[in-house]
């Protein structure tokens, strides 16, 4: 009984942090999957510059870790171009849309590569041009093919979003981490009701991706 | 470049900065190491035949999988201590192996389930047939079956890892950023130290991810079907020994 207080008494604390986290997730999300089919598009491109830029930026953002690129952004930017990125709420955002925009722009450009050969031939001998092609032929079908790991990575973005808490950012885990400093023996209780906040959110998207699982499958003969 | 990004601060950082290598490379290994062998509790569990149990421990690992490791480490540093009974507090590397690598163990036990699935219904009929042990069963037939094909995978998420165990330096593990964020709260010059320690992550994590691509590549030939019959015909061997015989190879 004395837990269930406890956790009537917490959830509330914890929950005004949940604005932040899901504005956080929203805005990442977004900047992410436009940044994966704008660097992915160019990673398939004829434009050679186009194209080798492109893999620099998905190779450095890949290559080290969200957290890093965290801090830097946070300490750095600031220092190297005397300009603020509006905020930290931009800060987070930025860092978190760019990494995983990286990664996701490999999903892109895996997809279209995996669409068949004969997919592309067949439009040339329509006489479709470039453009038509990738629009109204390739895209459709790899879109389909990106749905579940769109699904993956959105779960692993809602989890990048607690790194925003060390920032400064008033997500959910700082105020988990401010009500365990001031009662360090409930710190238990906090970090599961914290952790069942997360899960919770992450159940549309984990339901989401096994719908994708078998929208990409329809119908594919593989 | 601007003018605040002044080289001596940088090489004067640098030092310091690699000082704390050894703990990250160390911690990165102690991790994955971790949840490879916790890996194997995980698939234990979920090959329990009981439906309860089997659907229990689904839901803990999606549960393990899907919240962040940031929280989960927060949790075995700060809150581990003060649960009654089981409560011990242990150092921060320790909490930082627990956490990770419990983490990851999820990961890499579906990666061990695709490959005990992807073994052949019939090795499984075999090792019945010629009355192995269960035991025997696991250790010489399938395991050795079904783990080399994943390993590529494994790597993959070797490199995942790398990348999240600077996250440690948050509860004190004095790895490469907890020593550049130190070295930029003593000097406050915060670029240098963090630009170091993005190169020394690029320069690690880009030739490691280049070497599993070879590896992978190295391995779907070895276990693709295709290429094993081809060199078994050139071999003459008769296509019931092919995959001992390629072993042997």
């Amino acid at each position: 009984m004395i837990i269930i207080s406890a956790i009537i008494e917490i959830t509330p604390q914890l929950l005004r942090g949940l604005g932040i986290t899901i504005s956080v997730l929203l805005a990442s999300a977004i900047i992410a999957y436009i940044v994966a089919f704008v660097a992915g598009l160019s990673r398939v491109s004829n434009n050679v510059i186009l194209n080798k830029a492109t893999g620099v930026y998905v190779e450095v953002f890949r290559g080290t870790s969200l957290i890093v690129q965290l801090f830097w952004l946070y300490y750095a930017i600031p220092m190297l171009f005397g300009i603020q990125l509006g905020s930290n709420w931009w800060t987070g955002v930025i860092a978190i849309g760019l990494n995983y925009g990286a990664y996701l722009s490999e999903v892109v450009r895996g997809s279209i590569l995996a669409v068949d050969k004969g997919q592309t031939e067949a439009a040339i001998a329509l006489n479709m041009s470039r453009y038509q092609r990738m629009r109204l032929i390739i895209l459709p079908q790899a879109v389909r093919m990106m749905l579940p790991e769109f699904g993956n990575y959105t779960i692993q973005i809602m989890k990048a979003t607690s790194l925003v808490s060390l920032i400064g950012m008033r997500d959910i885990l700082y105020y988990g981490d401010i009500m365990r400093s001031t009662n360090l023996s409930q710190a238990p209780l906090i970090y599961v009701i914290v952790l069942f906040i997360y899960f919770i959110l992450a159940l549309p998207f984990i339901w989401l991706t096994r719908k994708g699982e078998t929208i990409a499958k329809k119908g594919v003969v593989s | 470049m601007g003018d605040n990004f002044r080289w001596e601060t940088f090489f004067d950082a640098l030092p310091i900065v690699l000082q704390g290598l050894g703990v990250t490379v160390g911690l990165t290994f102690a991790c994955f190491g971790f949840a490879l062998l916790f890996g194997f509790v995980w698939i234990f569990f979920r090959r329990i035949p009981n439906k309860l149990i089997v659907s229990i421990v689904t839901w803990v690992m999606e549960f393990i999988r899907s919240t962040p490791p940031l929280v989960q480490l927060f949790f075995v540093y700060y809150a581990l201590p003060v649960v009654p009974v089981i409560g011990v507090t242990l150092e921060p590397f320790t909490c930082a192996i627990l956490a990770i690598g419990i983490h990851y163990s999820t990961y890499i036990g579906e990666i061990y389930r695709s490959g005990i699935e992807s073994v052949d219904k019939g090795q499984w009929e075999a090792s019945i047939a010629l009355n192995f042990s269960t035991m025997d069963k696991w250790r010489r037939i399938i395991l050795p079956q079904a783990i080399p094909p994943t390993i590529p995978m494994l790597g993959n998420y070797f490199i995942i890892m790398f990348k999240e165990v600077p996250l440690a330096s948050i509860i004190g593990v004095t790895g490469i950023l907890a020593m550049a964020n130190s070295y930029g709260a003593l000097n406050f010059a915060y670029l240098e130290p963090l630009t170091i320690v993005g190169i020394i992550f690029l320069l690690l994590s880009y030739p490691s991810s280049i070497l599993i691509k070879k590896l992978e590549v190295k391995m779907n030939t070895r276990f693709d079907k295709n290429v094993l019959l081809e060199k078994a015909k050139k071999k003459s061997i008769p296509d019931m020994n092919l995959k001992e015989s390629d072993r042997i190879v």
